[in-house]
């Protein structure tokens, strides 16, 4: 018999499995549930990106590309990331194409981290960045953002939180699960915290270009932050192109260079197709991207107005597909809350717990539904908000 | 309040409290705003899109291209007249094209009804000079609107 323990990574089996595996598996077992859960758009890719990537492919365009990504690609994401978020990156040495954003968010990881580091997250937020942060051996340290401070991260925090290990500062913001986003003034609070140390900076922008009243800033374009800086973006979210698994990776050339060792070593490269949907996107796609915003904040507002009007109190998101309202004066725990209004009203939300312990107390919404779904799920909500007052 | 217009263009069974909610203002406004822009006649009806082969009915429908001549003091707009008030008639527009003056829709059970209508009503009206029918084998897309498919919602649901 063999003793798989002993054969597997200790450090990969110490990877606790998601808490709220068990509600999801719950979910997928149920027929005719309204659903508020997935985390991604509910657009398909505009047709022109996907023309561009049939056309390749027609064309026998099906080989290898360079390990960073064409040159072609790599060069409208310079474009594009001067015009739309006025920073400036060299396309020939400071940008990597990559599988998705979560690749990107993977290789600055474990180029940056070592056993014992510390690396500082903000919770709540997206999934990934502790369990890398665990196989590479360094230590978290979260700082549960607040309600009361529209759970941005605020520069107190992280003064406390840095300590002379602390190798790198993740910066998941426009944030899933709670919506919050970082103004140019926040962001500046936190570069002068940062400014004379040794840490650099992971942000997370692959919500960048979905934030409402308020433009994206990265804090890269904060004057002093670019040397530390490494972005991680993608196409999944903007450009409705999840499926494609493309993003990328841009910061100083001393970083990149040694990041894309690892890419390379583990990837070789994006996959071809989808880097030539990409540029297609980055070239014409500004008016999709537009469209969909117009679209999801139409949804945002709907889902806001429509929770506080059977009295759940919801923080106004600012940015990506969700709203994150707080449960906690119902008396039931998260999980218990989306249980009941799953087996009860057949609806689907995701605890918070899902995004970090101080998820407790609330839930989250994706609204990356038609308004005549998200209209439906309401009605359900509003009938288990009455029971419970019973 | 011309968002309105936009919202129900998409989607004519949104209930003024969700557009309401969709654009932060009080229903009372949206329904206000509504009935106003139906006597203005700027909201002129709202009807289905049905995918008629997915049910037993029998249906045909064809465009018809029509050559006419304009009448004195009158233009295009008497002979339209006369044409659009058949009810099989579905949709005119006159056209710019130098072949043909008016382009017509029309809905029938068989192709026999059709050439019937074109026949027997449109070809004799007197300033009618020519036409040419073409039958509609399949609909693909109509009004924004793809026929044939049916949307599920395939999305990995993934902890993310």
């Amino acid at each position: 018999m063999i003793d798989y323990e002993k054969m597997l990574s200790k450090t990969v089996c110490d990877i606790k499995p998601s808490g709220i595996r068990r509600f999801f598996d719950m979910l997928s077992e149920m027929e005719d549930v309204i659903s508020l859960t997935v985390g991604q758009p509910d657009f398909v890719t505009p047709w022109h990106i996907r023309e561009a990537a049939i056309e390749s492919l027609e064309k026998g365009k099906t080989y290898y590309t360079s390990n960073a990504g064409t040159g072609e690609l790599r060069e409208e994401i310079a474009k594009y990331l001067k015009r739309r978020f006025q920073l400036e990156y060299c396309p020939k040495d400071e940008v990597i194409v990559t599988v998705g954003g979560s690749e990107a968010i993977d290789v600055a990881m474990r180029a940056i981290l070592e056993p014992g580091d510390e690396v500082i997250v903000p919770m709540p937020s997206f999934v990934c960045y502790g369990p890398i942060a665990q196989m590479l051996g360094a230590k978290v340290v979260n700082i549960d953002t607040k309600l009361e401070n529209k759970f941005k991260l605020t520069p107190e925090e992280l003064k406390n939180a840095i300590t002379p290990k602390t190798k790198m500062l993740v910066l998941p913001f426009p944030n899933n699960p709670t919506g919050a986003i970082l103004t140019k003034e926040e962001l500046e609070e936190i570069a002068k915290v940062l400014e004379g140390t040794n840490i650099a900076v992971l942000s997370d922008e692959i919500y960048g270009e979905l934030t409402y009243g308020k433009r994206h800033i990265s804090i890269a374009s904060i004057e002093g932050m670019r040397e530390r800086t490494i972005i991680a973006s993608g196409f999944s979210k903007a450009y409705a192109m999840t499926g494609w698994r493309l993003g990328y990776l841009c910061g100083p050339r001393e970083l990149i260079k040694e990041m894309l060792k690892i890419h390379q070593y583990a990837i070789m490269c994006a996959p071809t197709a989808s880097q030539f949907a990409a540029v297609e996107a980055m070239r014409n796609g500004d008016e999709d991207v537009e469209m969909m915003r117009n679209e999801y904040n139409r949804r945002r507002v709907f889902i806001l107005e429509g929770l506080r009007k059977i009295g759940i109190e919801c923080f106004e998101p600012e940015g990506a597909f969700y709203i994150y309202p707080n449960i906690a004066p119902f008396g039931l725990s998260s999980e218990e809350f989306a249980e009941k209004l799953l087996f009860e009203h057949k609806c689907a939300v995701v605890p918070g717990t899902a995004f970090g312990d101080c998820g407790e107390g609330f839930i989250r919404i994706s609204y990356a539904y038609s308004v005549k779904h998200l209209s439906q799920a309401l009605d359900k909500i509003k009938a288990f908000i009455e029971s419970l007052k019973k | 309040m011309e968002k309105i217009l936009q919202l129900l263009e998409e989607d004519a069974t949104l209930t003024p409290e969700q557009i309401a909610l969709m654009l932060s203002k009080e229903v009372g406004e949206i329904k206000d705003a509504i009935s106003k822009y139906e006597t203005d006649g700027v909201i002129l009806g709202y009807k289905t899109l049905i995918d008629w082969d997915k049910t037993s009915r029998e249906y045909v429908s064809a465009i018809i291209e029509v050559k006419v001549m304009p009448q004195r003091d009158k233009g295009f707009d008497h002979i339209a007249e006369k044409i659009y008030n058949y009810p099989e008639v579905k949709s005119l527009y006159l056209m710019s094209s130098g072949g043909f003056d008016l382009a017509l829709i029309i809905e029938g059970k068989t192709m026999r009804e059709v050439a019937y209508f074109v026949a027997q009503k449109l070809a004799p009206i007197d300033s009618v000079t020519a036409t040419a029918t073409h039958f509609v084998l399949r609909k693909y897309k109509d009004k924004g609107v793809i026929y044939g498919s049916c949307e599920v919602d395939e999305r990995g649901n993934l902890i993310i």
